[in-house]
């Protein structure tokens, strides 16, 4: 998570207990404790996915409540832009009282701070619909629920996307300090204190979790990019036009 | 029929009332702001009227749920509003998929409206960001015929495309309406696109008021007033002469003399004839140009030529066209000739002049010159 501790890595001793007890970087140790980032992986994408997957679900609610009653927008911006500056882990914590450790205090936290990057996004999307083709469909007889999901919506999907990208890149950083909220996580990695070293940070410990946190970022990212590519075939077309 | 919008001043449209025959052109032409595309939008309800009633083929519209109604009736725009996210294929089935047409109808329906207007197969799978303007503009055309309504709205359905590939676009309609006869609503603010594509023109002014309702050669003829005279333009008369082909007028017996004809023939046929020169042709009837005076000294005529024979007119030449080849070549007349080459007769300034006094009524519609 920060920079400071992986700058004095020094590889002295790759081998035996002295690199865990100077607290180093250790392959071997690292290669012996691999099987326990697992779980804690497992843990960091579940968390992910269900905050999101909440998220969008609340998101691409509201965005087709503000479509259709355009003074809400200002509204649920203000709401859910406040929700995003609160600081996270002051959520988390601010959470534990009402809904216990576990969990529900991770996902709850990680749901508010996706709400407002899906719903400007989605909004944005429905906005920058091209009128003539709105109007083109109700002139042939579209009634308003299929001119959302026939046209309104495949046109707004690529701006909806990158709102998922970006939502999805922001959950796994923030899910990283779920475990404060007991969610687990590779935060706990991260930050625990183990191999009886007493200390907090364990490097060899930062840089796996840490690597893994980031990875799977990247392989997100990479997923709904794919899908993207995928769905839309017609964004390909677009340069030319 | 009226249209007030809540807070004006005065109306959009303002009663106006039109009777439009079927399967006829109608055009609604005016000045931006005059409440044309309005009352166009109120026809199949993307605007609903504040007063009186549209009625289709004696029915009045209110009575029918807007989306249904909007789906027996063709919509085409300006900005033509394809939808990007799909294939040519998908945009020209919309409305039968409204309708609910099996699959294999509709496949049939969109290979037969693509060849209808002269789009290669090949294009069905593309997506519209990948065709030109004029293609667009056509595939545009052909989704709103795709369900083949009998009523039409289109609003400058030409209009975003440059003059050359938009008068063609045009003639092809034409040439298309000639066998679909659909009744069509149809708005611009060209007057020329308004004469041309029109049996019956609307000239709306400012307040969404109707100055005139008439066919084209009656507005160009006799404008109801002086916003209409001043809206048709001052070269109306020459617009007129658009309405007509070299065809619909009577043309001058041409004096056609042969080489080795007997001089004294071509002296009596010029003395029946309008024009006083002799005109040369060929075996086949083609035209060699006007015969010299001493082409004529003997007894038989020699090939002694004054001038050449241009301008040659065609007899499908709207007479806008003759006038103006006419005027090119410095001349007062010019010989006629059919498809085949073959002089039919002169055309020349007084025949055109005259024909500009032809009764309105008895001057076809662009559409009907068009086609024939």
């Amino acid at each position: 998570m920060s920079a400071g501790p992986l700058a004095q890595i020094q590889i002295r001793d790759r081998t035996g207990e002295g690199c865990v007890a100077e607290n180093g970087f250790c392959p071997d140790w690292i290669a012996e404790n691999l099987d326990k980032y697992w779980t804690p992986l497992l843990e960091h994408v579940y968390l992910t996915v269900v905050s999101v997957a909440i998220g969008f679900g609340i998101a691409f609610s509201l965005a087709l409540l503000a479509h259709r009653r355009r003074w809400l927008t200002g509204p649920i911006l203000g709401v859910t832009g406040a929700l995003y500056t609160v600081p996270s882990i002051a959520a988390f914590f601010l959470l534990l009282p009402i809904t216990g450790r576990g969990n529900t205090t991770a996902i709850v936290a990680l749901v508010a701070y996706t709400l407002l990057i899906l719903f400007r996004n989605i909004t944005t999307g429905l906005r920058n619909v091209p009128p003539d083709a709105v109007d083109a469909a109700r002139g042939m007889g579209m009634t308003p629920r299929q001119i959302l999901w026939k046209v309104e919506l495949p046109l707004a999907m690529p701006e909806i996307l990158a709102g998922l990208r970006i939502a999805l890149t922001t959950t796994i950083g923030l899910a990283t300090l779920a475990f404060f909220a007991g969610g687990g996580g590779l935060g706990e990695q991260i930050y625990s204190e183990k191999a009886g070293t007493g200390g907090l940070f364990f490097k060899s410990n930062v840089v796996v979790a840490g690597s893994l946190a980031v990875a799977l970022a990247a392989v997100s990212d990479l997923l709904v990019l794919a899908a993207q590519r995928l769905a839309l075939p017609w964004r390909r077309t677009l340069r030319t036009a | 029929m009226t249209k007030k919008y809540p807070g004006a001043a005065e109306p959009a449209v303002n009663e106006l009332s039109l009777e439009v025959p079927a399967g006829e052109i109608c055009v609604l032409v005016g000045p931006s702001g005059c409440g044309k595309t309005t009352a166009m939008r109120m026809a199949n309800r993307l605007i609903d009227m504040t007063s009186g009633d549209i009625l289709l083929g004696g029915e009045s519209i209110r009575t029918r749920r807007p989306a249904e109604l909007r789906r027996t009736i063709g919509y085409a725009i300006q900005q033509i509003g394809l939808f990007p996210h799909q294939t040519i294929a998908q945009n020209v089935a919309t409305v039968p998929r409204l309708l609910g047409w099996d699959k294999r109808r509709i496949e049939a329906r969109i290979d037969e409206l693509l060849e209808l207007i002269s789009l290669p197969r090949e294009i069905r799978d593309r997506y519209p960001g990948e065709l030109s303007g004029g293609q667009r503009q056509r595939v545009g055309v052909a989704r709103a015929l795709a369900a083949d309504p009998p009523v039409m709205l289109m609003d400058e359905p030409f209009g975003a495309i440059d003059p050359i590939t938009r008068e063609r676009l045009q003639n092809e309609f034409l040439r298309l309406q000639r066998e679909l006869r659909k009744t069509i609503v149809f708005v611009t603010h060209d007057i020329d696109e308004a004469i041309k594509m029109g049996d019956r023109i609307a000239v709306m002014k400012q307040g969404g008021r109707l100055a005139q309702y008439a066919p084209p050669a009656e507005l160009l003829m006799n404008p109801a007033d002086e916003f209409v005279e001043d809206f048709v333009g001052a070269d109306r008369a020459l617009k007129r002469l658009a309405l007509q082909r070299v065809r619909d007028v009577d043309l001058w017996t041409a004096p056609l003399v042969r080489e080795g004809d007997a001089v004294g023939e071509v002296r009596a046929k010029l003395a029946d004839s309008d024009v006083d020169i002799p005109l040369l042709v060929d075996d086949a009837g083609h035209p060699l140009g006007w015969l010299a005076d001493r082409g004529m000294t003997g007894d038989r005529v020699r090939p002694e030529l004054r001038s050449r024979p241009e301008p040659i007119l065609d007899v499908d030449d709207v007479l806008r066209d003759a006038l103006g080849d006419l005027l090119a070549e410095e001349s007062r007349y010019g010989p006629v000739t059919d498809e085949r080459g073959r002089v039919v007769g002169v055309l020349s300034l007084d025949i055109i002049s005259q024909a500009l006094q032809t009764p309105a009524s008895e001057v076809p519609s662009a559409g009907d010159v068009l086609s024939r």
